[in-house]
């Protein structure tokens, strides 16, 4: 598969999830994992351009895919608008979430482009966060959406 | 202008949000060992037998290790009146007392092959009667420690006569559960440990790495200096990874038994049951007072749950004791604690640790005493308010208010809620009968941060280039403390923010510090910080004095340019980079507090709850937050964010639940309601500073504060909603079914005359 525009081609165990490949093969550590049950979106990451929670796909199934991941969003040190509202509006604390959120952030808004708050409300259900209460997350979004609007 | 009490944004973001930082599962230890923890199905039972034979045929299977091949010993007490009976073994030896705890250790050479080998490890139980509810355990018919002869680990008895409400025309009373919760930090525990034959290093996630040091060298008979703990990017704490687990200090003991770098992550799973849980308390509550509304007399038992083994919680009650009476200058206050063991995971610390409990049930109890008066329950608060004039406030439990500004706060909420309008739309739905009720909560509080009063190390070395490091013994896991303390370094040398590296978690390079927890970190870490930067002032003035060959006392600092000069000639200036040059210039200082501080405040939640379904939604949120001088208003928002997250979360979602055998029933993040975006709403901070006088910044700490307020605020709102049904309490979490049934069982009021 491909990721982050890099060729990574190995022999794996068919048990092996998506997250695991890409933190142990590929020595990207930035997807975390926060649960077991597919709860909290911490390893989400784009597959062929749709977010994925990592851990709910084996890697064999990603064989052949484009995956991007937090490493991979920025263009070399130009941020995404997503990373930096995420960075103007306090949209992270501890950052363990945050990967799997921006990652997260950035298929919303590519879904849902012009979102209300109750969009990013709902589009993020799928994420967790225990230090931001969500309030600068939401706000975040938000302005990220702006940021794009205007640059279209 | 100076850079303090600005919007300065986080120097941590950069590498968490293009690389993800680096967290312990992310560090690269190529040759280490996995390490996976069998651990208890039941709640409580003897162990028969534990056979390791085919866990240790499995493949890549290192070693398989139980109680009796580990030689270390007991955690030690966490109080000296708790019995001997009830030590905690670091793995269970004889018997088991709650689901998740250390069975047996498997060592093996990948994460995976841990994980199976753990698998058939074939333990045999004799199930006992397990005892889950607080108050079946105290009853002392099923014990955890025979040997101790009672489950009472604890106890601080009332002292209160009988005639302690002789004088109050009302007084009402009210059992209320503060139920056990999950911290849930979204990173769960992991830990990684080196021996080199002589040191171990270990990594480690928490808020107190000098704890921790202090923890595996008494555990494993070191001296604290063949210790080192590194803590990397920790994910959130909340008060549960203050302490030393078990776990920590096994992966510790195998790095030196095997002598191969080992490391461990837990999954969800057993963070849920293993990672000590919060809160469970459970209160009566009774307050006395006039039928004008003056309270005279507040006496609270507290029935606090410690878990299995009595840890972290045994002295929570403690602080809940010493905060029972709040905001409000109530002459007689009486507390009665008993602190008693159930077949449950540990209680330790969790965002506030024994405050939320006291301001839980004191809000909810005035709620009630300004229902039976009938009087506007921000009236009944404010006749009883402390006054501003009377700091510092010495109450009956023996805490001192450093400062205060008690009815502000609660102005400032009601004005920025708009109260007036919000009753008139409750009334109007009243009267309209409508199936969405509109509830309006209050709650104020005042909490003790820096509980323990602890002195903290600062330092701050400025290098050739002009460049300066900080260093720190607290340990920041998403405060921001590298933003807060650069901003300090900055504002007092001119030296540029951005050149200003803070260094923490690492105990070989911060040679003591007590960690991050108490909502201590800025009022003793920064003030340590600020009094290293006043001594390193003081040392380049001497040099600069040397260079400009002037007096010292006439050396003056620029902080806007970050130069030396003498006064009246600020052209001819010396910068850091050059006073640096001659040799080192650095300085460290260790911050005495005079003692614990009081931040306050008041929120007010506003619900609507379908008397239909029972369904209740937070619509808004308005707090007013006073911790003392803001050093940055964009890390103080979120620290008050997260808190009333977590406290509204409390309020309305969360429950760790067992059944009645032991059996956890939430023991993932599938089945444990830990709020999504989706159920909360934006939140509308107020500010207000009222400065404490014992610390050069003003600053008491917020980390915990906003889910103090938050929980009774959004608790009193979905009783509101639904006070006129004849509903006066709802148990926690007020979900769906517990307001459904509140409602069923309440008894509709009177009509009051003229109705």
């Amino acid at each position: 598969m491909t990721v982050n525009g890099t060729a990574h081609d190995h022999d794996v165990e068919p048990r092996t999830l998506l997250v695991q490949y890409l933190r142990e093969a590929c020595g990207l550590t930035g997807t975390k994992v926060g649960c077991d049950t597919s709860s909290c979106g911490a390893c989400t990451v784009l597959v062929d351009g749709e977010s994925v929670k990592s851990c709910t796909m084996f890697a064999a199934q990603a064989d052949g895919a484009s995956v991007t991941t937090i490493e991979g969003l920025a263009d070399g040190d130009r941020w995404h608008p997503v990373q930096q509202a995420f960075h103007e509006h306090h949209g992270l604390q501890c950052g363990y979430c945050t990967a799997g959120m921006v990652m997260a952030a950035v298929s919303l808004l590519d879904e849902v482009p012009e979102p209300t708050e109750r969009d990013v409300r709902l589009g993020l259900e799928g994420n967790l966060c225990r230090c931001t209460g969500y309030h600068n997350i939401v706000k975040a979004v938000l302005a990220a959406a702006e940021t794009m609007r205007a640059a279209r | 202008m100076s850079i303090l009490g600005t919007r300065v944004l986080r120097a941590e973001d950069a590498r968490l949000l293009t690389t993800g930082g680096t967290f312990i599962d992310g560090l690269a230890l190529p040759d280490a060992l996995h390490v996976a923890f069998v651990r208890s199905p039941v709640a409580h039972a003897r162990i028969e037998s534990v056979d390791t034979t085919a866990a240790r045929s499995r493949p890549g299977v290192v070693a398989v290790l139980t109680a009796g091949d580990v030689d270390l010993p007991p955690e030690p007490r966490s109080h000296r009146r708790v019995p001997d009976a009830m030590e905690r073994p670091r793995i269970a030896r004889d018997v088991v007392r709650f689901v998740g705890e250390v069975v047996a250790v498997v060592v093996a050479g990948s994460r995976a092959q841990a994980a199976d080998a753990a698998e058939a490890v074939v333990v045999e139980y004799d199930p006992l009667p397990a005892v889950v509810d607080p108050e079946a355990a105290r009853r002392d018919e099923v014990l955890l420690f025979p040997d101790a002869g009672t489950n009472v680990a604890f106890s601080m008895p009332s002292r209160a006569g009988d005639d302690f409400f002789a004088g109050c025309e009302v007084v009402v009373e009210q059992r209320i559960v503060n139920q056990r919760v999950a911290p849930c930090p979204l990173e769960v525990r992991a830990a990684a440990a080196r021996w080199d034959g002589r040191r171990l290093t270990q990594w480690a996630c928490t808020q107190n790495p000098h704890g921790t040091r202090a923890g595996l060298a008494a555990a494993l008979g070191l001296d604290t200096g063949a210790v080192r703990v590194v803590t990397p990017d920790v994910g959130g704490g909340f008060g549960a990874k203050h302490g030393t687990y078990p776990e920590e200090v096994i992966v510790a003991w195998l790095a030196r038994r095997l002598a191969r770098p080992v490391r461990w992550v837990e999954t969800r799973g057993e963070s849920m049951c293993a990672l000590g849980h919060g809160r469970a308390q459970v209160q009566v509550a009774r307050l006395g007072g006039t039928r004008d509304g003056r309270l005279l007399a507040y006496r609270l038992e507290v029935l606090q749950d410690v878990g299995a083994y009595p840890s972290g919680a045994t002295l929570l009650p403690y602080m809940t004791r010493m905060m029972a009476s709040g905001v409000y200058d109530i002459p007689a206050v009486d507390v009665d604690v008993v602190d008693v063991v159930t077949n449950t995971t540990p209680v330790e610390a969790y965002r506030g640790a024994g405050r939320p409990e006291a301001t839980a049930a004191l809000e909810r109890v005035v709620d009630r005493f300004a229902a039976e008066i009938g009087l506007d329950p921000a009236e009944v608060r404010r006749r009883n308010l402390v006054a501003p004039d009377r700091f510092p406030f010495t109450t009956p439990t023996k805490a001192t208010y450093d400062s205060g500004a008690y009815e502000a706060a609660l102005d400032r909420v009601l004005e920025a809620a708009g109260y007036p309008r919000l009753r008139a739309e409750q009334a109007a739905r009243r009267d309209r009968g409508d199936t969405r009720q509109l509830g309006i909560g209050l709650s104020m509080y005042v909490e003790i941060t820096n509980p323990g009063g602890e002195p903290e190390y600062g330092s701050v070395e400025v290098r050739a280039d002009g460049t300066a490091v900080a260093r720190t013994g607290t340990s920041a896991h998403g405060q921001g403390h590298d933003t807060a303390f650069a901003m300090i370094v900055s504002a007092a040398t001119g030296i540029p923010f951005e050149a200003i590296e803070v260094r923490h978690g690492d105990t070989d390079d911060v040679p003591r510090g007590h960690g991050t927890g108490g909502s201590r970190s800025l009022q003793a870490g920064g003030s340590a910080i600020s009094g290293a930067v006043d001594l390193l002032i003081e040392r380049a003035r001497e040099r600069a004095a040397e260079l400009l060959e002037a007096n010292p006392g006439d050396v003056v600092i620029d902080p806007g340019r970050g130069v030396f000069h003498v006064a009246g000639t600020p052209a001819l200036a010396r910068s850091w980079a050059e006073l640096a040059r001659p040799g080192p210039l650095a300085a460290e200082y260790d911050f005495e507090p005079p003692g614990a501080t009081f931040p306050f405040g008041a929120h007010l939640a506003v619900v609507e709850v379908d008397t239909e379904t029972g369904r209740v939604e937070l619509v808004r949120h308005v707090a007013c937050d006073d911790a003392g001088t803001v050093l940055n208003p964009l890390l103080f928002d979120g620290q008050v964010h997260g808190g009333i997250a977590q406290g509204a979360a409390q309020a309305l979602f969360e429950e760790f639940v067992y059944d009645a055998d032991g059996n956890p029933r939430t023991a993932n993040l599938a089945d444990y309601a830990f709020p999504s975006a989706a159920e909360l709403p934006s939140f509308e901070r107020v500010p207000m500073e009222t400065p404490t006088p014992l610390n050069p910044l003003g600053a008491k700490g917020v980390g915990e504060a906003g889910t103090i307020g938050a929980t009774p605020a959004v608790h009193n709102a979905v009783v509101d909603a639904l006070a006129h049904l004849g509903v006066r309490h709802v148990d926690m979490p007020c979900t769906p079914e517990h307001v459904w049934l509140a409602l069923r069982s309440a008894a509709p009021p009177p009509a009051r005359a003229g109705e």
